[in-house]
């Protein structure tokens, strides 16, 4: 039995390596360069955490066919059609397909977010831990969600100053969340460990940026409480209001997804026979979730019975996600930072007030060609799905970019 | 893991150094650059998602235009151009 696992972040590890301890032949693909995804990025200045080390190790133990820097383009009858930006054309047969694909950060437009050094927040801390020097810069983190306080935590300590972390939740719909807290310790001492490191950096709850300012680069953002505003000088401005699962590759082999999320059974089989997926791309869990769909995708793939006490441990975390995404529901203020002449689509330069008078993604994308750039409307259509109520469109083969060279010898 | 020898590349023409396992975006910003390519209509952009994702920050490598600079690693004598 060959399986492709896609995706080598915590539910694509866990995957890989349980398939191929169970006797599968694995293959390990992902688009970054090395092993981890984006909640165990490392690189020369990040060593990975060490649960990561131990599911890198178990790989490695392993004789899996690992292909990193390969973005996968679809399906044909060959099998998984892939590319590299280096070594052009990969093919990629396989028997059964395990997606691990991950979630990406959700962009809301507000003016002057697509000057250089505004980054999402989990794009700000890529960076860093790719190599980017951040000592003495001084940094504001903004937006949403637990992310928040990990990246400012982690620029504290590479020796920026965090300037403001500013949380659009308020501080009663992140209180109902505490309970959460006290069931799973854990993520209790992991904030508490944020916090400490932050010392005087305190976030203030129910704040957002609303424009950042400079010519070539940012200079200066403007916080806002919804009742006043105050300018903060800076260097970097790390903004993400939490994720969206990416479900393209998903879509594109024919799987049901639903409300964002690719559909799947309690043995994180997709609608389509022989296809699974686990981790974020089906719902965002964060990690200890995507470890146990992984194992449980890779005993289900094949055909290991046993799997119960994982499904039930799986079902554990069920109350910790569905309150974590009500803790940090976006208000409508930060839906309505926009202004006419802000772009959307940061590919095709398109702006809110040429955007606002379209009907929907379908005629955005034919009258304004919001969407058709290299990003395949990967940032604005989530944006767009947030600003205007817009369904996505499915998305077309190839997935990604890829030069006329690969794709001829693909056929 | 990553070890700790030096990478050579040349960055618009500036010869730099690097730690191997830094990916091209890094090593721009190591370079001092913040613009890695103009958008469509002129303005200056630089990377926004770190991960590949929005391809603001393509640049030319050895020739071959729009290449995410933050989803490949520095290798020795790569040439890069932003624009």
């Amino acid at each position: 039995m060959r399986i492709a696992v896609i995706g080598a972040g915590p539910g694509g590890l866990a995957a890989a390596a349980t398939a191929a301890e169970n006797g599968a032949d694995v293959l390990l693909v992902d688009e970054n360069p090395r092993a981890g995804g984006q909640i165990w990025r490392h690189g020369p200045m990040a060593p990975p955490p060490k649960l990561a080390m131990e599911w890198i190790r178990r790989i490695q133990a392993q004789r899996i066919e690992t292909h990193f820097g390969v973005t996968v383009l679809g399906r044909d009858s060959n099998g998984l059609v892939a590319y590299s930006e280096q070594e052009g054309h990969v093919c990629l047969q396989c028997d059964k397909i395990i997606l691990a694909t991950g979630a990406r950060e959700l962009f809301l437009p507000f003016p002057g977010w697509t000057l250089p050094n505004v980054f999402g927040a989990g794009g700000a801390q890529a960076l860093l831990k790719a190599g980017m020097p951040v000592e003495g810069k001084r940094i504001v983190v903004a937006g949403s969600g637990p992310l928040l306080l990990a990246v400012a935590a982690t620029f504290a300590k590479k020796g920026a100053h965090v300037v403001g972390i500013l949380e659009q939740a308020g501080i009663h719909s992140l209180l109902q969340f505490a309970p959460e807290l006290i069931r799973h310790p854990a993520k209790l001492i992991q904030g508490v460990g944020f916090g400490t490191r932050l010392f005087p950096t305190r976030p203030r709850f129910g704040t957002w940026v609303c424009r950042a300012m400079g010519n070539d680069i940012v200079r200066e953002v403007i916080a806002t409480d919804g009742k006043r505003e105050w300018p903060l000088p800076c260097d970097i401005l790390a903004c993400g209001f939490g994720l969206v699962p990416n479900v393209e590759l998903a879509q594109a082999l024919g799987c049901d997804v639903e409300k964002g999320k690719v559909s799947v059974d309690e043995h994180q089989a997709t609608s389509q026979s022989g296809v699974y997926c686990v981790g974020e791309s089906t719902g965002i869990g964060g990690e200890d979730v995507a470890l146990l769909e992984g194992e449980i995708a890779a005993l289900a793939a094949l055909d290991i019975p046993n799997v119960t006490s994982k499904i039930h441990e799986r079902w554990r975390w069920e109350s910790f996600v569905s309150n974590l995404g009500r803790a940090f529901a976006l208000r409508k203020e930060v839906l309505q930072l926009a202004e006419d002449t802000t772009t959307v689509c940061r590919c095709e330069d398109v702006s809110f007030g040429v955007l606002k008078n379209q009907p929907d993604q379908r005629s955005a994308k034919l009258y304004t060609r919001c969407g058709m750039g290299p990003c395949q409307g990967r940032v604005c259509g989530p944006a767009c799905h947030e600003l205007f109520g817009w369904e996505l469109n499915k998305p077309r083969w190839p997935l990604s970019p890829v030069t006329l060279d690969a794709l001829l010898d693909s056929q | 893991m990553a070890t700790m020898n030096k990478i050579r590349l040349k960055i618009d023409g500036k010869d730099v150094e690097v730690l191997e396992g830094t990916t091209l975006a890094a090593a721009i910003y190591q370079a001092g650059g913040t613009t890695f390519h103009h958008s469509v209509s002129g303005q200056p952009r630089g990377p926004l998602c770190g991960m590949g994702i929005c391809f603001d920050c393509r640049v030319t490598l050895n020739g071959t235009p729009h290449v995410r600079s933050c989803m490949n690693l520095c290798r020795e004598g790569m040439e890069v151009t932003t624009r």
